[in-house]
């Protein structure tokens, strides 16, 4: 039996177990969460996207090597893909990770997207919020993405770092993907090979188009090689001065109070269809329709509008 | 522990073993197979072990051991795996497994072996069937 005074206590089997709970969408689940929920909202939560390869495992490797140097309680949520096909997932973040698997004040946790939309969602959120009850100062959360991840990562994460690699993608395509608007710090990547400068140098012409978000942040940009740790150190101390500048203008309130909203709608939403799914099927209506859909009698939309008619009376 | 809606794995090679081919094949297997599969590198210690298994909250833990020295490495760490409380995930163990030691592998409480040569099929049959 799971107790919400272990996982507030830091219990690392405690914490896992209730984070299975939730993947697999259990219901006690939910009732842990809200005794967990009061003793959330302390974390400083860091997102980090980009395409696959780029390196982002391998600098969140480094990312917390240099936050346990400043005595920082660090977990990491890394989504992989799962494969459509057969529903499965390799996940492989964690193996650039493992040199901190044993250590006590890290927590290191693979999820499979299981064919939630754009792999991130209500998931990873309670997932975060586990985290944060259980005293983990900092949550990096890493989604391969390239696209519409950054908007979902955005939804999930105070802080948003979105890697990128010498030699390629133009400037249009983040301008299209909208990486402008959402990313708060920009990480160019594998800098050991050529055209790393002039990667920085295009970054900086787009970053010099856009005003600075409603924070008053203006984003920053920094080099790094991640295997061998150059620039990483300064890619840390980035993050944590944005955090320290949110809070010094109050600025991080805000962002909170927006996470809060976005994760009410998004309950909001999946508790209303699933409720309304259960309900609907256990109909006979429901059981009519398809009889008479398999049968050919009634077409599947004339069949959807109908039942959904019926339950709508607003 | 009951069948949850996926199994999850985590495939681990402890001590020196020189490369990770035949885990890493077997880890793309089992994905195929509809299992969410973590792999977690060459050299693992057995804390390295233990603690990713209570971090994942896996179902099975697949130990691939090429060196010889299954018997003591399965040994210490189911006894590990007692002390934290997590012998309620299942141990597997395959890789170069002399048939005669099977016999001693199970007593210990290794619920599946799977010695080198072993089809995918029945390894993916085996984790399987470790939750009917
Ligand atoms: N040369 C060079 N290689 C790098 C650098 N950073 C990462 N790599 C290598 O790039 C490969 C992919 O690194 P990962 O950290 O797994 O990249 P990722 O973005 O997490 O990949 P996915 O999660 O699969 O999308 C590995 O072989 C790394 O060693 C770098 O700065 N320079
Ligand atoms: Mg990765």
């Amino acid at each position: 039996m799971l107790k919400t005074k272990d996982i507030l206590s830091g219990n690392k089997l405690a914490g896992a177990r209730l984070i299975r709970f939730i993947e697999d969408n259990d219901p006690c689940a939910f009732k842990l969460l809200k005794e967990l929920y009061p003793y959330s909202g302390n974390a400083f939560i860091i997102g980090i996207t980009g395409p696959p390869g780029a390196g982002k495992s391998t600098l969140i490797d480094g990312l917390i090597l240099e936050f346990r140097k400043y005595g920082k309680k660090v977990a990491v949520i890394a989504v992989d893909p799962t494969s459509p096909v057969s529903g499965g997932a390799i996940l492989g973040d964690r193996l650039r990770m493992q040199r901190h698997a044993a250590d006590d004040g890290v927590f290191i946790r693979s999820m499979a997207s299981r064919g939630q939309a754009g792999g991130l969602s209500r998931a990873t959120k309670d997932t975060a919020l586990v985290f944060d009850a259980m005293g983990y100062d900092i949550i990096i959360i890493e989604t391969v993405g390239a696209g519409q991840a950054e908007f979902e990562i955005a939804g999930l994460a105070h802080s948003i770092g979105v890697v990128s690699i010498p030699g390629t993608g133009d400037g249009i395509q983040a301008i299209k993907a909208g990486i402008l608007e959402t990313c708060d710090i920009f990480i160019v990547n594998k800098c050991d090979r050529p055209d790393a400068d002039a990667k920085v140098l295009s970054l900086k012409m787009m970053l010099g188009m856009r005003k600075p978000d409603k924070t008053g942040w203006t984003p920053r940009i920094v080099k790094t090689i991640a295997p061998d740790g150059t620039g990483v150190k300064e890619l840390a101390d980035t993050f944590l001065s944005h955090f320290e500048f949110m809070e010094q203008n109050s600025s991080i309130n805000e962002k909170r109070k927006e996470l809060e909203l976005l994760y009410f709608q998004s309950l909001l939403k999946d508790l209303t269809l699933e409720k309304i799914l259960l309900f609907i099927k256990e109909s006979k209506d429901f059981k009519a329709a398809a009889g008479k859909i398999k049968s050919r009698r009634m077409d599947p939309l004339t069949a959807a509008e109908k039942i959904v008619n019926k339950i709508c009376v607003f | 522990m009951e069948t949850k809606n996926k199994i999850r794995v985590l495939i681990a090679k402890p001590g020196l073993d020189g490369h990770d081919k035949g885990a890493k094949i077997v880890a793309l297997a089992l994905r195929d197979a509809g299992m969410e599969v973590i792999y977690s590198g060459l050299h693992q210690t057995l804390d390295q072990i233990i603690q990713t298994a209570i971090q994942e909250a896996v179902d099975v833990i697949g130990l691939s051991i090429m060196s010889g020295a299954h018997l003591p490495i399965s040994e210490k760490l189911i006894s590990m795996m007692k002390e934290k409380g997590i012998d309620d995930i299942r141990l597997t163990v395959g890789g170069v497994i002399p048939h005669q030691d099977i016999p001693g592998l199970k007593k210990m409480g290794v619920a599946k072996v799977f010695p080198g040569g072993t089809s995918f099929d029945d390894i993916i049959s085996g984790m399987n069937s470790l939750f009917e």
